[in-house]
């Protein structure tokens, strides 16, 4: 009996704290399909919103999504020969350029920007182009990539792999093609999902990095906050929660299978 | 295919000192014949995967040390440049890859066509005993059918020294003497020259037409088989390569004074303090009256094919001695022992 109580106040507990960090959310989204969010629901479900959403952002979503990618090409064709590089290599030196790699990520991104700004601001096509946000991106995202990616080198011993096929005549270039990635496939793939979903989402350098005519998601998704109605601002949380939960739970579906892979 | 090829290799004056300071390597200096399988034998830490990493191409000697293939400085050439086939410990077969991929990927490298590449790679499985496993991946195979995938890949492209690092000591034991005698007759079979990095004396012993016993990054003996297990030349190889007793004792005329009686050598030259060897199997049980030497014995362990009896009073230490399974041999029991004068083997390099 005592057992059953004990039971059902946890229970009653967890539900509570849930409702607790979700109710918002589905408060929020809810509101980006109400007619009248001050009427509430009794003002009926409407698409409106998000279609005004759409009309008024489509550039800022199509952008974030190209931000993302060239964000993912640049830190997949540095990030992944440079954790090989690292990996190989070892020793006190390599493991001093992981640190500097990683250190952006105990640095505010309001720091990053500010000193992206002072070093490139001066060349200002570069300034006034997305690809300004791509490199503030890459500079954020790019430990994720290359840790991931030495997680899973660790995992397989990949230095002996690599001397076996340099033995058996493979030059640089193709042990890497035919053995190093191959084999590093499930840690590629759990960080470009990282990649991108962070790189989705970025805010706090991005603010700082971005022009009027370089907004992307999470700015836009500001700037209606400030200055449209609030049925529109839910809206557009609407529509980011729809593009990035997918990505989140494929990210999710591959860690497990990596994880499963090799264990 | 039985005749000896690949290359002679060399070297000369090779040291290693890793970069915090460790002296891996004293200069070594050491040449393997064409078609010869030389072992580098010996403990944890003595250097021997070292030395092979170096010949291999994997680690660079200090400077100075000179690596040859057929009298021609390799030492600057990369691994992937010198034609040399590897066997890893851990077989470090590719798991992206299957059995078949595996053994043809240094053909594959060198551009060799897949008709071609397909036909060598089906020799090589009919050779190592893998038939149906091609399409497997690797991760479905047993360890001892990754050790024959390993070795079929390091040799597919007919290298000019086969390089094994430890290849037997990731299995069973059985398995491991089974492996054995099939590695041994499959390297006779190719006639390669083949280095091969043991510390397990038995398999030393088996493969090698050479042995060469390290110790601490020097070498402490190279001989045959033969040569190290009967003539050690210091007490290390003595002890490390097969069971022995050392005794130390005063030699007068060729003949040692022991505690127990007296032993003769085959040397009448033998005189002074001398550290000697006898292994057990060379000293056989005799009546007491009529011996030399004679003991008692203290403990018999039964091991099957003979029984190992630890005899007290013959020399300062206990002696071990093997007898035949058969001998009906009681605890605490006064025995006299026989032992060839030529079974005597005094260490040149050593001083009580």
């Amino acid at each position: 009996m005592g057992n059953r109580l004990s039971f059902l106040a946890q229970l009653a507990l967890t539900l509570l704290v849930a409702a607790f960090l979700i109710v918002p959310a589905i408060l929020s989204m809810l509101a980006g399909v109400t007619a009248n969010y001050f009427r509430g629901i009794r003002s009926g479900l409407t698409l409106q919103w998000v279609m005004q959403v759409w009309e008024l952002y489509a550039d800022t979503i199509v952008r974030s999504f190209a931000v993302a990618l060239i964000t993912l090409a640049v830190t997949l064709i540095v990030g992944v020969p440079a954790a090989y590089a690292l990996h190989v290599r070892g020793g006190r030196l390599a493991r001093a350029v992981e640190e500097i790699i990683t250190l952006p990520l105990a640095i505010p991104g309001l720091a990053i920007a500010l000193a992206l700004l002072l070093a490139y601001g001066g060349l200002s096509d570069f300034r006034r182009s997305s690809l300004f946000i791509v490199a503030g991106h890459v500079v954020f995202t790019l430990p994720f990539m290359v840790r991931s990616v030495i997680a899973v080198f660790a995992l397989i011993d990949v230095k002996t792999l690599d001397e076996s096929a340099s033995s058996l005549g493979a030059s640089a270039w193709r042990r890497f093609r035919d053995v190093i990635v191959p084999n590093a496939v499930p840690g590629i793939l759990a960080g470009s999902l990282m990649v991108v979903t962070l790189s989705l989402g970025e805010f706090n350098l991005t603010w700082m990095l971005h022009t009027p005519l370089t907004k992307t998601l999470p700015v836009g998704l500001a700037d209606s906050y400030a200055s449209m109605r609030l049925e529109v601002a839910s809206a557009y949380t609407l529509v980011f929660f729809v593009m990035i939960i997918p990505l989140l739970v494929a990210m999710q579906i591959f860690a497990d299978r990596a994880g499963r892979q090799v264990a | 295919m039985t005749s000896a090829h690949g290359v002679a290799v060399g070297v000369a004056a090779c040291a290693k000192t890793f970069p915090d300071g460790t002296r891996a390597l004293e200069p070594i200096t050491l040449d393997v014949a064409r078609g010869e399988t030389l072992v580098f034998l010996g403990p944890s830490g003595c250097g021997k995967t070292t030395l092979l990493r170096i010949i291999a191409g994997l680690e660079r000697p200090d400077r100075g040390g000179r690596v040859l293939f057929n009298g021609a400085d390799v030492t600057a050439i990369p691994i992937e440049r010198r034609n040399v086939g590897m066997v890893f410990q851990s077989y470090a077969l590719f798991p992206n890859m299957t059995v078949a991929e595996n053994i043809g990927y240094g053909l594959k490298i060198r551009g060799i066509d897949r008709a071609e590449r397909a036909q060598r790679v089906a020799e090589l499985v009919a050779l190592t005993g893998i038939e149906g496993l091609e399409q497997r991946r690797i991760d479905q195979l047993s360890g001892g059918q990754r050790q024959r995938v390993a070795l079929a890949r390091a040799v597919a492209a007919r290298p000019s020294v086969l390089l094994l690092d430890e290849p037997l000591t990731a299995l069973d034991a059985a398995l491991r003497e089974r492996l054995r005698f099939e590695l041994d007759s499959l390297l006779r079979m190719l006639g390669i020259t083949t280095i091969y990095v043991t510390h397990d004396q038995a398999e030393a012993m088996a493969l090698g037409d050479r042995v060469v016993v390290m110790r601490k990054g020097a070498i402490a003996q190279v001989g045959t088989p033969r040569e190290i297990y009967f003539a050690p030349a210091n007490r290390f190889v003595a002890e490390f390569v097969g069971a022995a007793n050392l005794l130390t004792a005063r030699a007068v005329n060729g003949v040692l004074n022991l505690a127990g009686g007296k032993l003769v050598t085959a040397d009448v030259n033998t005189a002074g303090d001398v550290v000697a060897m006898v292994r057990p199997e060379s000293i056989s049980v005799v009546a007491p009256e009529a011996a030399s030497l004679s003991g008692q014995i203290e403990r018999i362990s039964f091991v099957g094919d003979r029984q190992r009896l630890t005899v007290r009073g013959t020399i300062e230490r206990p002696l071990l001695v093997d007898a035949p399974n058969t001998l009906n041999l009681k605890i605490g029991e006064r025995i006299g022992l026989a032992i060839d004068p030529h079974a005597v083997r005094v260490l040149p390099g050593e001083r009580p």
